[in-house]
């Protein structure tokens, strides 16, 4: 005999159901063939010795039914029947099966096979609109990719790349007149800038062959250098500017991966100056030694005193 | 006491294996088991190897400033760009085959003078405000551009909307944690796809010394690097977003500037201070882009024929292999 009451007197209150899922509010059932969902007593199918669900599988729906009669085999308990895919035929199939059973149950398989004919239409129609596809990123490339991109900006060397693709541009006219840069009128100011200073030297050379004979004491030099300094910052920095742009044109041609623009002109500038130097102190010197003559009364107390 | 008799040992350690080293030789650092002593073994001997090397490099400078004009010229260090795997796709500027191609491609319509661009930008759903701001960015620099919500709409209805308008580009911006992550840019009659992955976007706010915001001038544009067919393609894909005639009055350029297979973008106003010098000031956003696959027909991820796709693997197998 099934004894129904006594085991939902086991399972539903005292004891353990392992179906069971108690909430604060509520407790559910997760037995697969539960109507409702539930656990009540006439709901579970343990305690209910003829029970009906509805079940779907792969968007098929069927019937589920279980008498009494069937309790000795556990195997064949469940009765299965396929319902239509029409809507209010299946309903009338449930109605046919289930003729003469509890309203309570009837109703229950109704109400689930409507719930689960619902939601097989939202699947379909969402099949049919677009998804969002979560692409999963590898970290360990993610952390290489970036690493690879901020050395891939060093190498780049980006303003650099620019300026030139623009000059480059300049250079073979495609802005037209906008620009005046004529090129021949800088190189001539260029060539007459450099004439001048040899004619400058020039000059000088023949007044010091002319009259005089140098006292070139060391004191005067170290007494100078001071003001020396401060005539060849004013003259080495126009001189720079020059040297500056002749070395540009050198290092357009030359690869610019190896070095980078500012040490070469660091170089440079470090390279010539001390060369610079000399020859603009022999300039001044020459130009000052003129003035150091009206003061003579310098040397004369010098050697005095030693 | 303890270091000042570790370091007795050490240098005892040394005489000998000095001593051993003047045999042939038969230990290595790593033999060493205590790590103390192994590790003042491997400082000292790096030490020796800078030693040399500064003494190589002395002794060459030497030799170089002896010879003086007649040294040998001086040695290109190597690069990954110089050691740089040959590709076969290299484009030759007067291949006669490349030049036909481009006659005939998608973008002739452009390059010949036929077609204005037209460009829609939009993002994926619910874009927040970073991409928001970029998106607008976007839309200053690029002459005849329009940003659009996006609103839940399918890309492959709004194609045939586009092409109905006139449209020559649609650009679609992918969103990632609030963050702009991706871009897709397509060429709308029938042009190809091309799926990039956006990286360190930069906002105009965000960029330092930056000058005021750019008018609304066409720019010129800069393609550097794109050596091989597939990069020759992408760069035309670029080049066609702007319009065919720059206004070298406003003075802006925008800048496309593939290395190793990342695509820097820069938009600069340059000014021309003498025959030699140009100064250049960055406006504009700025971000990095790596292109991840190339399609032929419109936006279709399904059934679309992919000319080109990022294979994971393909840079770790050879580091001085480049697609672009």
């Amino acid at each position: 005999m099934q004894h129904d009451d006594v085991i939902w007197d086991i399972i539903g209150n005292t004891q353990f159901c392992s179906f069971k899922v108690k909430t604060k509010s509520q407790s559910f059932c997760r037995n697969e063939f539960n109507v409702t969902g539930l656990c009540n007593r006439s709901s579970c199918p343990l305690a209910n010795s003829q029970y009906a669900t509805v079940r779907e599988d792969k968007g098929q729906c069927f019937l589920y039914m279980k008498v009494i009669e069937r309790a000795a085999f556990p195997a064949k308990t469940w009765e299965k029947v396929k319902l239509s895919k029409n809507y209010e035929q299946a309903l009338e199939q449930i109605d046919q099966n289930l003729l003469y059973w509890p309203r309570f149950i009837r109703h229950k398989c109704k109400q689930r096979f409507t719930k689960i004919t619902q939601y097989l239409i939202r699947m379909r129609k969402l099949v049919l609109k677009r998804r969002r596809k979560l692409v999963p990123l590898s970290r360990k490339v993610e952390r290489r990719e970036k690493r690879k991109e901020e050395k891939a900006l060093i190498a780049a060397q980006l303003d650099n790349a620019i300026e030139k693709e623009l000059l480059e541009r300049l250079k073979q006219g495609t802005y037209g007149d906008i620009y005046n840069f004529p090129v021949h009128a800088f190189d001539r100011a260029l060539e007459q800038q450099e004439d001048e200073e040899e004619e400058e030297e020039e000059e000088e050379e023949e007044e010091e062959d002319v009259g005089q004979r140098e006292y070139v004491e060391e004191e005067l030099d170290e007494s100078d250098l001071s003001d020396f300094e401060d005539m060849n910052k004013l003259r080495t920095s126009s001189d720079e500017e020059e040297e500056e742009e002749e070395e540009d044109e050198e290092d357009e041609e030359e690869e610019m991966e190896a070095e980078t623009e500012a040490e070469s002109k660091g170089r440079g500038s470090k390279g010539k100056s001390p060369a610079n130097r000399s020859t603009p102190t022999r300039k001044k010197k020459r130009a000052f030694v003129e003035i150091e003559y009206e003061q003579e009364t310098e040397p004369a107390s010098k050697t005095r005193t030693t | 006491f303890k270091s000042g008799a570790d370091q007795e040992e050490v240098e005892v350690k040394m005489e000998k294996t000095e001593a051993e080293a003047a045999f042939p030789p038969t230990f290595s650092v790593s033999e060493i088991k205590n790590k103390q002593r192994r590790h003042l073994m491997f400082m000292k001997l790096k030490q020796e190897k800078r030693k040399q090397k500064i003494q190589l490099k002395k002794k060459k400078k030497k030799e170089r400033e002896a010879l003086g004009d007649k040294a040998p010229p001086k040695e290109v260090p190597k690069t990954i760009e110089n050691q740089r795997v040959y590709d076969e796709t290299t484009v030759d500027p007067e291949d006669e085959e490349v030049r036909f191609d481009e006659g005939t491609d998608e973008f002739s319509a452009y390059f010949n003078g036929l077609t204005n661009p037209k460009v829609l930008i939009t993002t994926s759903d619910r874009p927040r405000g970073r991409t928001v701001k970029f998106c607008e960015q976007l839309a200053t620099v690029i002459p005849n551009a329009h940003v659009y919500y996006r609103r839940g709409l399918a890309l492959k209805r709004i194609i045939p909307q586009c092409i109905a308008r006139n449209f020559t580009y649609l650009m679609v911006i992918n969103e990632d944690r609030k963050v702009p992550n991706g871009l897709v840019l397509c060429h709308l009659p029938d042009g190809p796809t091309a799926h990039f992955k956006v990286s360190s976007v930069r906002l105009r706010k965000e960029m330092k010394r930056r000058g005021k915001d750019p008018t609304e001038h066409f720019p010129e544009v800069i393609l550097n690097n794109f050596s091989t067919r597939l990069g020759h393609s992408i760069g035309r894909l670029f080049a066609a977003l702007f319009p065919q005639d720059p206004q070298f009055v406003g003075r802006q350029v925008a800048t496309f500037h593939n290395q190793r297979d990342f695509i820097f973008f820069r938009f600069h106003r340059y000014i021309f201070k003498n025959e030699k010098k140009v100064g250049i000031q960055e406006l504009g956003p700025r971000f990095t882009l790596k292109l991840r696959s190339l399609q032929k027909g419109t936006f279709d991820s399904k059934f679309g024929e992919y000319e080109w796709v990022l294979k994971r693997h393909e840079m770790d197998a050879c580091r001085r292999k480049f697609q672009l």
